[in-house]
């Protein structure tokens, strides 16, 4: 029996290493199958995933979608963001509604912190969380790790430096979290506008300089800024974070000599990653970590599914 | 090779101490010799007849009105005033027009400066676009562009979260953030410090406590970001405590004050901050005496007739301060306020420390900036003598002790009283 106690994925957070490793393993073994021309597999057949997501995603959702369909269950996406929230039903009553119609999984994207939780106590269904708020977003600290582990053969041991907008990002709380447990060592680099407070206590060492930050570490993941946050209220301007915290060559040559560049995307060209860094075909791993998000999520959603019976009936 | 020696002086350098009589000797530019030694042959020599020579005076506030007002002051003119007032180092305030928050205008007064070759001229920038107080400008490379602090000049940082999230970035670069301290709700259409004497001339009042108000506020978000902290020009009892208590505390904060007096009706004497009790008057001098005040600056301010010629409330504030710094502070010194030294101090290496130049100080490998200043000769504020391109001084008239003599910057004399 696989180590996985866990009736949902709502964070990173109270994960085992053996637990991690268990995921990654059964990731990394449908990476193969996705890159053959048949792609279709068996395991979820029967199964429903819903992609639930009250905030926009593109990229995700796709993932998700296309995690669920090629294990051979039954996905339908709701962007709730635009229709039920207008005609005022609560968060917890479209949950309560989409529950009612027996799916198997949720996955649910919500833009505020703690609100996958929230729901995942108002269901019987497995939640999955796509990324709430500024909390976590475990699937991508999950690709992030088959990532860096495909490449450097493990984590244990490794210096990563997770850099730019802290403050806001689940990304790198996730991120944060998976890499202590499985014994990486993380640096942040930021200005301190976009540190959340006592970061320090996080288990991280906190930098507020590129160069420093980046000296001799194997792993390199950029963090997105949001365009609202560029002008003046965050950091002053476009080209002052570029100068100062944008990755180019420059600041990258202290990193160790094959570190790894990642971004969890979308990408700022320009802004927090130079054009050319990000298109670095010996550097750059961020067009491998789309493709690993799709056997990450397939991992997921089989372990979830992997021991759920027939649903109560309701009453 | 150019050398010039300076000898017969009373040499008075507050960052070591030394007040002896001697000679400094001057080569390119730098301070080469403090007591005397081999003199190399061809050196010009200058008796400075037995009057005190010290590091030349750090203004840290002014405004220059360049680019945009050109018509009551600029470089040239700010320039010859302070000459002649001895200050040899000025940092200009970044309310101009446009403000000077931009890289390109940071090097424009780099330029100019350089150009106009009499004294040292650095400006701080903006701390929020435009002045605005709401988004952050580009200190990192405005820092890196020579701005030697952050402000938004004469108005305060009203919004908490902005001013925290300035302090924040700040501290991301460790650069000096100044505040002028008066919480703009309670000062906004006041044109005098309340009180009987507003009371009587009918003129809308500031309440004192506006500025220990803002002083606290900014104390609190400096414990939070722990960044650099100047607050300008206080004058109340209340926010020297309360600065007082923030040093004791070990938080990164340095003040200045300015010299101001009594006056009346006279929109010349219209301040801001606004002229105060003589109970906060006496507290700025303890705050000198004690160390709280590091620094004294002119806040030199210059306004045409046309701003001043107009009803108290709708005048503009400020004074010119270059010429009068100097005489106004040895009144400290006369009086028997304070040391000679410690005056000096904060004339000097005081606000150079907190500026981080490396000027303000008699020392070998320094820049040789000074001024000879005759400590006890009796003269009269004369507002035909300014320099200045605006006249706006109250003090016009009112006899004083002590004047520069020579200004010397970079070795060279900028300022002669005999010419």
């Amino acid at each position: 029996m696989l180590p996985f106690r866990h009736r949902h994925l709502l964070g990173i957070e109270g994960f085992s290493p053996d637990e991690i490793t268990t995921i990654l393993d059964l990731a990394e073994g449908h990476v193969e199958p996705n890159r053959q021309a048949d792609k279709k597999r068996s395991v979820m057949r029967g199964r429903t995933i819903i992609n639930l997501f009250f905030e926009n995603s593109t990229r995700t959702r796709t993932s998700f979608e296309l995690a669920g369909k090629r294990l051979g269950g039954d996905v339908i996406n709701m962007s709730v963001s635009g229709s039920s929230i207008k005609k005022g039903e609560t968060m917890i009553d479209t949950a309560m509604t989409l529950n009612a119609m027996h799916p198997d999984v949720l996955v649910v994207r919500h833009p505020e912190s703690g609100a996958v939780q929230l729901l995942s106590e108002k269901v019987n269904c497995a939640v999955i969380n796509a990324g709430d708020g500024s909390h976590e977003h475990p699937t991508q600290a999950l690709l992030d790790a088959l990532t860096i582990r495909r490449r450097k053969g493990g984590l244990s041991g490794l210096v990563v430096a997770i850099c730019g907008d802290i403050l806001h990002s689940r990304v790198a709380r996730s991120n944060i979290q998976l890499l202590n447990i499985m014994g990486a060592r993380v640096r942040l680099v930021a200005p301190r506008t976009l540190l959340p407070a006592e970061a320090e206590r996080l288990g991280v060492e906190v930098f507020h300089d590129m160069r420093r930050g980046l000296k001799d570490v194997d792993i390199v993941m950029m963090l997105r800024l949001q365009t609202e946050r560029m002008h003046g209220s965050f950091v002053p301007s476009t080209r002052e974070y570029f100068h100062f915290f944008g990755l180019d060559y420059d600041k990258l040559a202290v990193a160790k000599p094959d570190a790894l560049i990642m971004h969890p995307g979308p990408m700022n060209r320009g802004v927090e990653i130079d054009s050319e860094v990000a298109d670095d075909i010996d550097r750059s791993v961020i067009r491998h970590q789309v493709e690993m998000g799709v056997a990450v999520r397939m991992a997921c959603l089989e372990l979830l599914t992997r021991d759920l019976g027939n649903g109560p009936a309701i009453p | 090779m150019s050398a010039t020696l300076f000898r017969n002086a009373r040499l008075l350098d507050p960052a070591s101490g030394r007040d002896e009589t001697g000679a400094i000797l001057v080569v390119d530019g730098l301070i080469a010799a403090l007591d005397g030694g081999g003199v190399p042959s061809g050196t010009t020599v200058i008796d400075c007849g037995g009057h005190c020579l010290a590091p030349g005076i750090v203004d840290m506030r002014v405004q220059l009105r360049e680019p945009g007002a050109e018509h009551m002051e600029n470089m040239v003119s700010a320039s010859h005033a302070a000459a002649a007032g001895g200050v040899t180092t000025m940092a200009a305030l970044p309310n101009t027009e446009p403000p000077i928050d931009d890289v390109a205008l940071v090097d424009f007064v780099a330029r100019r400066a350089r150009d106009i070759g009499l004294v040292n001229i650095h400006t701080y920038a903006a701390a929020t676009k435009g002045l605005k107080g709401r988004e952050l400008t580009e200190m990192g490379l405005l820092a890196e562009a020579g701005a030697l602090g952050f402000t938004d000049g004469i108005r305060a940082i009203a919004d908490a979260l902005v001013m925290r999230r300035a302090l924040s970035y700040a501290r991301t670069f460790d650069l000096l953030l100044i505040q002028h301290p008066e919480e703009p709700s309670l000062a906004a259409g006041g044109a005098m410090t309340e009180g009987e004497m507003a009371t009587r001339l009918g003129l809308p009042g500031i309440t004192p406590a506006a500025e220990v108000m803002m002083v606290e506020r900014d104390l609190r978000l400096v414990e939070i970001t722990g960044a650099r902290y100047h607050a300008a020009h206080v004058s109340t009892a209340a926010a020297i405590e309360a600065i007082r208590g923030a040093k004791q505390r070990g938080l990164p904060v340095t003040c200045d004050t300015n010299e101001t007096a009594v006056g009346e009706y006279r929109t010349f004497a219209k301040l801001s901050p606004p002229l105060r009790s003589e109970w906060d008057r006496r507290a700025v001098v303890d705050g000198l005496r004690d160390g709280t005040i590091d620094a004294i600056a002119s806040d030199h301010a210059p306004h045409d007739q046309d701003s001043k010629r107009l009803p108290f409330t709708s005048a503009e504030s400020g004074i010119i301060g270059l010429e009068t710094l100097l005489p106004l502070s040895l009144e400290l010194y006369h009086n028997g306020h304070l040391p000679l030294i410690s005056l000096l101090r904060a004339l000097t290496c005081a606000p150079a420390d907190i500026l981080r130049l490396p000027v303000g100080r008699l020392a070998t490998g320094a820049p040789a900036d000074f001024v000879v200043f005759d400590l006890d000769r009796p003269w009269q504020i004369a507002e035909d003598d300014f320099r200045s391109k605006s006249k706006n001084s109250p003090f016009d008239g009112r006899p004083v002790q002590g004047r520069a003599i020579k200004t010397i910057v970079g070795g060279r004399v900028v300022y002669d009283s005999k010419d």
